[in-house]
């Protein structure tokens, strides 16, 4: 195990001065890094949205939070452990909403929110119920029974984010999750989502490449340049004037064309 | 098919082509006989020990060569060398080298319908959904729940087809098995009647096989259809 104690440990997510690369060279000879001297630190309770361009390292950074990438250089600590290292730890305490909905689709819409409970050993029952109470909480009363294939892209989308919601882990981890959905579906889904996670006290990490789904979605924002350095980093105001988030709104593609 | 024998039937002696009657005559004695159904028991045992037992090594195999490129690069040629070899030959090693008559039977079922078994559970493990996996890995199960809650559900497709498939295979190995050495089962019966020239108790012990083989068919067809009744029915056919 290597849980820390000090700074480290005392935020939710913390990368201290991360290099990820993977083996690839430039012309010169110089290997490619995904993500550059990025260090940064999220506390507990925050809705962090992750905004940058394609290929900036955003997956990169997410997939490390997740643990399924070890960094090159530096340290990453997710509630003061290395969630590479110490997988297994994190057993419900991590949850993920992916781009797609990802739905087994031999298990009807119940039983794929109960998969992350049954990973928890959970008994059959309580499992039942907590699967029902979040999916009835997404608006699908009536549709337990149903089988992914069934269900429409935005259907599929609250699934799995009861899935998430179920375990009750404590930090939060979306990858584009709404960007497969129409934007009525994505705009409301995206609502549910902030409102549920803050409800809930959740840590949430939110990756994504709209500006817009970032402004409404985040409390605070972080904007990625090449190699996943931090370009921008500040708290959004919920309740700033049009005239503010215009200006927030053309700074950031600013940053975001260079 | 049954006109056209019968036709045949009336058209030429009995020993060439027997009645139809005849032949329904002789398979209501094997069903009245107990020796007899204990020489079907027999075949079908030794057909479900050799399925089961390529079943358990195939699957074996398949898993370690999914898991590691070295167990691929040595099995892998390995058992499509053995795909070669011809059934009857497998049969002269077996006596060559075996002395239980039950043995060489299970070794003859198990090496002839093993490279079949193998590929196509190792094809099936190689095209699960990746998403899957890494979703499933995102909730840190055990390797059991792993293997329980993904990896069999979807394999399982892929190893009804290759029970489906095997089957049949191993219905018509199990006969050229038994016709060397073994004292009872389809194949020996197969081969008395031969020495007495009885085409009507051929056709009759060979019909014995052949219902097996539909029935178990249509067992693993209504496991399939209770199993996959989450996929979807699209209303224009293929």
């Amino acid at each position: 195990m290597t849980q820390e104690r000090g700074d480290l440990a005392e935020s939710a997510i913390c990368f201290d001065h991360v290099s990820k690369t993977f083996g690839r060279r430039d012309e010169t000879g110089a290997l490619i890094a995904a993500i550059g001297d990025l260090s940064l630190e999220i506390a507990a309770g925050e809705l962090v949205a992750v905004l940058g361009k394609t290929g900036c390292g955003k997956s990169t950074m997410f997939n490390m939070i997740a643990g399924l990438l070890d960094p090159s250089e530096g340290k990453v600590r997710v509630e003061g452990r290395d969630p590479f290292r110490d997988f297994d730890w994190y057993r419900g305490r991590m949850a993920i909403v992916f781009q797609n909905d990802r739905l087994l689709p031999w298990r009807t819409a119940l039983k794929n929110v109960e998969l992350g409970l049954e990973m928890l050993d959970i008994a059959p029952a309580e499992r039942r119920q907590r699967a029902q109470l979040w999916l009835s909480k997404l608006g699908l009363k009536g549709h337990e029974h149903d089988y992914p294939h069934s269900l429409s892209g935005g259907m599929r989308q609250r699934v799995a984010i009861a899935r998430a919601f179920a375990t009750n882990a404590k930090l939060l981890l979306c990858d584009e999750s709404f960007s497969a959905l129409d934007e009525m579906t994505a705009q409301r889904l995206r609502d549910e989502f902030a409102a549920l996670v803050r409800e809930n006290g959740k840590t949430a990490v939110f990756i994504t490449h709209s500006i817009e789904e970032a402004m409404q979605l985040g409390d605070r924002l972080l904007v990625l340049e090449r190699p996943a350095r931090i370009a921008l980093d500040l708290k959004i105001d919920q309740n700033a004037s049009r005239e503010e988030r215009e200006a927030l709104r053309a700074r950031i593609r600013t940053i975001l064309s260079l | 098919m049954a006109a056209l024998w019968q036709i045949a039937a009336m058209m030429f002696p009995p020993f060439l082509f027997p009645s139809l009657v005849k032949v329904f005559a002789r398979c209501l004695h094997i069903f009245g006989s107990l020796e007899d159904l204990t020489n079907i028991a027999a075949t079908v045992g030794r057909i479900l020990a050799g399925l089961a037992g390529a079943f358990v090594v195939g699957g074996a195999l398949a898993l370690a060569m999914a898991r590691s490129e070295r167990a691929e690069r040595f099995f892998s040629p390995t058992l499509t060398f053995f795909q070669g070899i011809p059934a009857l030959s497998w049969v002269v090693f077996a006596i060559i080298w075996f002395h239980g008559i039950e043995f060489r039977i299970f070794f003859i079922m198990v090496l002839t319908t093993l490279p079949a078994f193998t590929f196509q559970i190792l094809g099936a493990l190689r095209a699960m959904s990746k998403d899957l996996i890494e979703m499933v890995q995102s909730f840190r199960p055990t390797r059991a729940k792993l293997f329980r809650t993904m990896i069999l559900p979807a394999v399982l497709p892929d190893i009804l087809t290759a029970w489906k498939v095997n089957l049949g295979n191993a219905a018509r190995v199990v006969v050229v098995a038994e016709l060397v050495g073994a004292t009872g089962g389809v194949g020996y019966e197969l081969l008395q009647q031969q020495q007495m020239f009885d085409m009507a108790g051929a056709l009759a012990w060979t019909l014995q096989l052949v219902l097996f083989v539909l029935v178990m068919q249509g067992l693993l067809s209504a496991i399939e259809n209770y199993a996959f009744r989450y996929r979807a029915v699209s209303e224009r056919s293929l």
